[in-house]
C-alpha cells in the first residue's frame, strides 16, 4: 500500500446493524473520494467506519498503517460560552492560518462564540482540514457555507490534496462533488453501487 | 498580622487562590464545575472518618477525595449527566454531618470545615500545598491542549486511535485532590467559591482562553487577599466573607 492509503472490498458497515450495501473502493494519496447519495444510505456511517468508530461488519478495510487521521463530523463544536479564540483553535490541531479567506483572518483573535454561524463552521473545519493527517474525513463541509465559502473550500481541498494528502467527502451537494472530486461513489438503498 | 499565626495560614491559602480558578476554568470547560462541591463534601467526609479513626484527617480527606475521583469512572454508564457528582456531593454531605452529630472530636473539625477557617493552616498544610500547587499548576499545563481538544473535537482521540482515558483520569484526580487539599485549608464553601466564581466571570469576559485563565487567577488571588484582610478585621469566618466578596464581584463584572 505505497502510495494507497484505504481499500474497502465488500465492506459493509453499520452501528447496531447493517447500514450500508457492500462497497468496494481504493483511495490514494492525493486524491479526493466523494460519497454521495440519498438521506439514510449510509454515508456518514461509512465515513465512521473509515474514522474507527462505527463497525465493519463484513468484506475487508485495509488501511495504511500509522495512518494520521482528521475527521470533521456534522455536530457543531460546543464552543458556546467557552472563551476560545479562532487562533487558539487553530494552535490545538496544529493548523496554520496561512490560507484562509480574508472574511475569517480579521476575525482570529475573536471568540469562537462571538464569529456567526458560518464563520464559526469554516473555521472549525479549516482547524481540522489544515492539521497534520494523511487522511482527512469530511462529513457535509459545505453545510452553512455561503457561496464564497463553498468556492474557498473547493480550492483549499485541491491544494490540500496536491500536496499529497487524501481526502473523504460525504456530501449532499452533487455539484460540489463533482467539481471537486476525483472520484466519486454514489450509495443507494437498495445495495448497488455506482 | 504578619506574624506566624497568620503568615502560614495567609501563604497556604494563597497558593490555593492561585490554582483552584484554573482547575475552576478547566472543571467548567467539562461542565464539571458541580464536581468541585462534590469533592470538598467527600473530602471533608474522608477527613471526619480518619479523624475519629485515630488517623490524619488530611489524609482521610485527600484518600476519600481520590478514591472518589477514580471510583466515579468505575459507575461512569449509572451515572451519566453529572450524577456522579450529585451522588458523591450528597454522600460526602450525610457522612460528614453524621459524624459531627455523633462524635465530639469530629464536631469541632466539622465546624471548622464548613464554617472555613482558614487561620488553622499551619506548617505542615503549608508543606503540602505548595508543592502541589506547582504540580497541579504543571499537570493542568500538559493536559490543557487535550482537555480543549476533548471539548471541540471530541471525536479527535478515537479518530488518532489515541487513549483518552489517562486524560480524563489524571485530571480527575489532580482536581480531586486539589480540591480535597483546599477544603482542609479553607473548609468547603471557601475552596467551591475560589473555583466556581472567577472561572465563571473568566467565561463570560475573557477573549481567549489564556485570557481566561489569568484574569480567572487574577480574580481568585484579589478575591482571596481581599477576603483574608477583611475576615481578619471583622473578626470574622474567612469562607462567607470570602463567597460574599466574589459573588458581588462576580454579580458587578460578569
Amino acid at each position: 500500500m505505497s502510495g494507497l492509503l484505504i481499500r474497502a472490498r465488500g465492506l459493509v458497515a453499520g452501528w447496531e446493524r447493517p447500514a450500508t450495501a457492500p462497497l468496494e473502493f481504493a483511495l490514494e494519496s492525493g486524491r479526493i473520494l466523494g460519497l454521495t447519495g440519498a438521506n439514510g444510505v449510509g454515508k456518514t456511517t461509512l465515513l465512521s467506519a473509515l474514522a474507527g468508530r462505527a463497525r465493519v461488519f463484513s468484506g475487508a478495510l485495509e488501511m495504511r498503517p500509522a495512518l494520521r487521521l482528521a475527521l470533521q463530523t456534522q455536530d457543531v463544536p460546543p464552543v458556546e460560552g467557552v472563551p476560545l479564540s479562532g487562533r487558539e483553535l487553530l494552535a490545538l490541531t496544529g493548523a496554520a492560518g496561512d490560507g484562509l479567506p480574508p472574511w475569517l483572518v480579521g476575525r482570529l483573535d475573536d471568540r469562537l462564540d462571538r464569529l456567526s454561524g458560518g464563520q464559526r463552521h469554516y473555521l472549525t473545519l479549516w482547524a481540522v482540514l489544515q492539521a497534520p493527517a494523511d487522511l482527512v474525513l469530511l462529513d457535509e463541509p459545505t453545510n452553512n457555507l455561503d457561496a464564497a465559502g463553498v468556492a474557498h473550500l473547493a480550492s483549499a481541498l485541491r491544494r490540500l490534496a496536491g500536496l499529497g494528502t487524501g481526502i473523504v467527502v460525504v456530501s449532499h451537494d452533487h455539484e460540489f462533488v463533482e467539481a471537486v472530486c476525483d472520484q466519486v461513489i454514489v450509495l443507494r438503498e437498495a445495495g448497488d453501487v455506482v | 498580622m504578619w506574624s506566624d499565626l497568620f503568615l502560614l495560614p495567609f501563604l497556604t491559602g494563597l497558593g490555593l487562590a492561585l490554582v483552584l480558578p484554573v482547575l475552576g476554568c478547566f472543571l467548567r470547560l467539562r461542565d464539571e464545575w458541580l464536581a468541585a462541591l462534590a469533592y470538598a463534601h467527600v473530602a471533608a467526609a474522608g477527613a471526619l472518618l480518619a479523624l475519629v479513626s485515630g488517623l490524619a484527617p488530611a489524609l482521610g480527606g485527600m484518600a476519600a477525595a481520590a478514591l472518589a475521583g477514580v471510583g466515579k469512572r468505575l459507575f461512569a454508564r449509572r451515572l451519566a449527566g453529572g450524577a456522579a457528582f450529585a451522588i458523591l456531593l450528597l454522600a460526602g454531605w450525610a457522612v460528614a454531618v453524621l459524624l459531627a452529630a455523633n462524635q465530639p472530636l469530629a464536631e469541632q473539625l466539622g465546624h471548622s470545615l464548613f464554617d472555613g477557617q482558614l487561620y488553622f493552616a499551619g506548617t505542615a498544610q503549608l508543606a503540602l500545598v505548595m508543592p502541589w500547587v506547582i504540580f497541579c499548576g504543571v499537570v493542568l499545563a500538559i493536559l490543557s491542549r487535550h482537555l480543549l481538544l476533548a471539548r471541540v473535537y471530541p471525536d479527535y482521540f478515537s479518530a488518532r486511535r489515541l487513549r483518552a482515558w489517562p486524560v480524563v483520569f489524571g485530571f480527575d484526580l489532580v482536581a480531586a485532590l486539589t480540591l480535597a487539599l483546599a477544603t482542609m485549608a479553607m473548609g468547603v464553601m471557601g475552596a467551591f467559591a475560589l473555583v466556581f466564581v472567577p472561572a465563571w466571570i473568566a467565561f463570560r469576559r475573557a477573549r481567549s482562553w489564556r485570557g481566561g485563565l489569568v484574569l480567572a487567577a487574577l480574580i481568585g488571588l484579589g478575591g482571596y487577599i481581599a477576603a483574608f484582610l477583611l475576615a481578619l478585621g471583622l473578626d470574622q469566618p474567612f469562607g462567607p466573607v470570602l463567597a460574599l466578596l466574589l459573588i458581588t464581584v462576580g454579580l458587578i463584572i460578569a
